[in-house]
């Protein structure tokens, strides 16, 4: 069981990130558009060539 | 993704931009540099998919001036950050060559930082519950599948380690609401909700410190993770409803001509004063009211009074804010403005009526009222049982009566009504509708009674000649070639007439002349032609909105009638179909009205109907017990509007009874209103269904809990598995 000590530890510390991103994605206004995220993924306008 | 919007070019190439030809490219750089870059909002309605996005994005970008152009296609709305020197109308003119409707907001009116600010509020204490919630249900399963002694304390300490602040920051809605709630004297659903995040952390964590085996950190964290998707749902469907809300209100940018020392400028509407001199264009609505000084006109009073026959405006003619100018252009004396203007003394009127209102009591409302003392009533009940039956066993008892409230608690019934109508009023966008009011469509399912407005409701405002063909044909052919030169709108539809498909050609009519206020007059074969008001060409006038034609010595009359806006006889006849009493209530002219009636096979209508008039009789139908539903969109429906039950207007509709109505129709067609019936019918079925699945879940549990046999793990999984069937029972509405 000495395993625990080490990986609680590491699973909070990894969720912890997520949580992080979550204020940051909040933060940086992503989710002021959700359906207009979702299709500009699909936009063509980049495909044969990368933004210059 | 990069946070760079889209692909906007920093400048326009020279190439693209003929100004920036003629012009040294530094000194646009310079005036670039010296300028701030305005922001300026566009809504879009009909922005609807990712070739939308692109279009609209690519167009904009092209104008020149333009830095950059980013869609949004959840508020439907385009935001440009362009040079200082672009304006609204060039952009919505190049959107428009794309084939895009664009509208300018005022920004200023659209500052929802604040309800911005509550939904990220929310959002954020969202993502801790549920980040919270994974991290001590895994604990929680590792303790539920028996873990030995000392990793079950252990287990415990993290959960409370996570728990605690979790539902410390969390919970603060709930808290605070429940203690506004008791400093009112009221039991609200918070306070139940808050005693039981309370009581369970406190048991939890006695627990945990004596080294006890049941620890309810999961159920607590959980239930604020539940109660919060609700609020947020419920949050989001308002904050949608009032931007677009807002948007409408925002679409009217109030501003008036005032001639100044005989210059005009342009200027928002509060700066205007009596005594200023207000020019008003054809085709342009009164700012103000106000005296005619010089010009003549017709005027259009129907979003006023509901008449559709245009009214003769000349000097010392009365005009009140809110009418349309229709032919000649107007210079007006202003005698009250802003505030002080008839039309906003009406929509403050219609302000006093509607906070007088009696508040309709929502289901949920309803429901908590039902279920909040009788949570109490168990949970205090099960403490003072057991301890009477262990012989003062205090920690045994609380433990049970934590349980009962932790059980009991509305997860599914906090979820019950906004996952319904987050659902419903989603599917009501997407066909037209705005629901403004949060119990609108409760209120919606239990309309037995219809009342329509005629003019500007059922009707488009725009005239359809009759019985064309009992002219003669050279009759037609005059009155075609005279209707061409005049932009009123009888003319313009006289004009629009497929003449051609009856083998007519417009009669070459020679100095045209418009006299605005009267009509048109010119030379055919050398006669003098007038077409115009009954008065001015000769004529006895008809009963119904018509126009007149003087032609060698003898007066002809067009007659014409109210075009019906789309989807209106298929609605009528549904409502009627649908067993609904259908009732028309107008301000127009008998004449007019009763051919509408019988053109709708409507039996019940009411002509030359004051706005008094319509409120007295939506009164009287209510209290003769029928709930009506009342559609109309002038001045003159607006206290007919807030006195029903509950109130449609279309988005054309003077922001008076935008105001005062629940629902908004986006489009032209009125087909969506039979939809709305049909689905907020469903939406209360489900919601019901709802309340029944909670109850059932709470019906099985409870017992349990009394019982002393609640374990953390009953609870957890009654909790979860409610909030589920709810939410998914939500979305079965089709």
């Amino acid at each position: 069981m000495d395993i625990l000590t080490w990986l609680i530890p590491a699973s909070l510390i990894l969720a912890a990130i997520g949580l992080v991103g979550f204020f940051w994605a909040l933060r940086s206004r992503q989710f002021e558009d959700p359906q207009g995220d979702a299709s500009r993924i699909l936009k063509p306008d980049w495909d044969d060539h990368p933004k210059p | 993704m990069s946070a760079a919007p889209g692909y906007a070019q920093p400048y326009p190439s020279p190439m693209a931009c003929p100004g920036c030809v003629a012009a040294p490219m530094q000194a646009v750089s310079a005036t670039n540099n010296t300028l701030p870059p305005a922001r300026l909002m566009l809504s879009l309605p009909s922005a609807h998919c990712v070739a939308c996005m692109t279009t609209v994005e690519a167009g904009l970008a092209a104008v020149p001036g333009v830095l950059s152009a980013r869609v949004n296609l959840t508020l439907r709305r385009v935001s440009v950050e362009a040079a200082a020197d672009v304006t609204a109308d060039g952009l919505i003119a190049a959107l428009a060559r794309l084939g895009y409707e664009a509208h300018e907001l005022d920004p200023g009116l659209l500052s929802a930082t604040e309800t911005d600010r509550q939904g990220q509020d929310l959002l954020l204490r969202l993502g801790v519950a549920g980040f919270a919630m994974m991290n001590v249900m895994l604990f929680s399963v590792a303790v539920w599948s028996g873990a030995p002694e000392a990793t079950r304390s252990m287990f415990h300490w993290i959960s409370a380690i996570i728990a605690l602040p979790t539902v410390a920051f969390a919970g603060q809605p709930f808290f605070r609401s429940a203690w506004a709630a008791l400093r009112a004297g009221r039991l609200g659903m918070d306070v139940p909700i808050s005693l039981a995040l309370i009581l369970a952390c406190a048991i939890s964590t006695f627990e945990t410190v004596m080294g006890g085996d049941q620890a309810y950190f999961d159920a607590a964290v959980s239930l604020t993770f539940f109660l919060l998707a609700g609020r947020y749902l419920d949050h989001r469907t308002r904050a949608v409803a009032r931007s677009a809300a807002q948007e409408l209100a925002a679409l009217e940018v109030p501003r008036a001509h005032v001639l100044r020392a005989g210059v005009e400028v342009i200027l928002p509407l509060a700066e205007v004063q009596p005594g200023d001199t207000v020019l008003v264009r054809p085709g342009g609505r009164m700012p103000v009211d106000g005296v005619v000084v010089t010009g003549t006109s017709e005027v259009d009073r129907a979003l006023l009074t509901g008449e559709s026959l245009p009214a003769y405006a000349g000097p010392g003619t009365m005009v009140s804010a809110g009418e349309v100018n229709l032919t000649g252009p107007l210079t007006l004396r202003v005698i009250a403005a802003g505030r002080h203007s008839s039309l906003h003394r009406m929509a403050d009127l219609v302000g006093v009526a509607e906070s007088a209102k009696t508040r309709y009591t929502g289901l949920a409302e309803r429901a908590a009222r039902i279920y909040a003392p009788l949570v109490h009533i168990l949970s205090f009940g099960a403490f003072g049982f057991w301890m009477v039956q262990t012989g003062g066993d205090l920690r045994f008892a609380v433990n049970i009566s934590a349980a009962v409230l932790i059980i009991t608690c509305p997860c599914a019934l906090g979820l019950a009504v906004p996952a319904v109508v987050t659902s419903a009023s989603g599917k009501l966008f997407r066909k037209g509708l705005l629901i403004k009011h949060g119990t609108a469509l409760e209120r919606l399912a239990e309309v037995d009674t219809v009342v329509f407005d005629k003019t500007g409701t059922l009707t488009l405002g725009l005239p359809q000649p009759v019985d064309l063909l009992s002219h003669a044909p050279d009759v037609l052919a005059v009155a075609a070639g005279l209707a061409a030169a005049s932009s009123h709108p009888l003319a313009v539809a006289l004009a629009a007439q497929d003449l051609a498909g009856l083998g007519i050609t417009a009669a070459a009519v020679t100095d045209l002349r418009e006299v605005p206020g009267f009509g048109v007059e010119g030379l055919w074969q050398g006669a003098r032609v007038r077409l115009g008001r009954a008065a001015w060409v000769g004529a006895t006038p008809l009963p119904a909105t018509g126009t007149y034609l003087s032609l060698d010595g003898a007066t002809h009359a067009f007659a014409f009638t109210d075009s019906l806006r789309p989807g209106a006889a298929a609605l009528v006849a549904a409502l009627q179909s649908a067993n609904l009493r259908v009732v028309l209530m107008s301000g127009d002219a008998k004449g007019a009205v009763s051919d509408m009636a019988s053109r709708l096979q409507i039996a019940d209508w009411t002509a030359d109907a004051l706005p008094a008039d319509k409120a007295a009789r939506i009164a009287a139908l209510t209290a003769a017990g029928h709930k009506v539903l009342m559609v109309g969109d002038g001045l003159n429906d607006t206290a007919a509007l807030v006195g029903a039950h509950v109130s449609i207007s279309p988005a054309q509709a003077l922001d008076a009874a935008r105001v005062a109505s629940d629902i908004v129709l986006l489009g032209q067609d009125m087909a969506p209103i039979a939809d709305a019936l049909r689905i907020a019918k469903q939406a209360r079925r489900r919601i019901m269904e709802n309340f029944a699945v909670s109850a059932i879940y709470n019906v099985l549990a409870v017992p349990l809990a009394l019982a002393g046999f609640a374990t953390p793990l009953a609870a957890a999984l009654a909790m979860s598995a409610s909030s589920v069937t709810v939410s998914l029972n939500a979305l079965r509405l089709k």
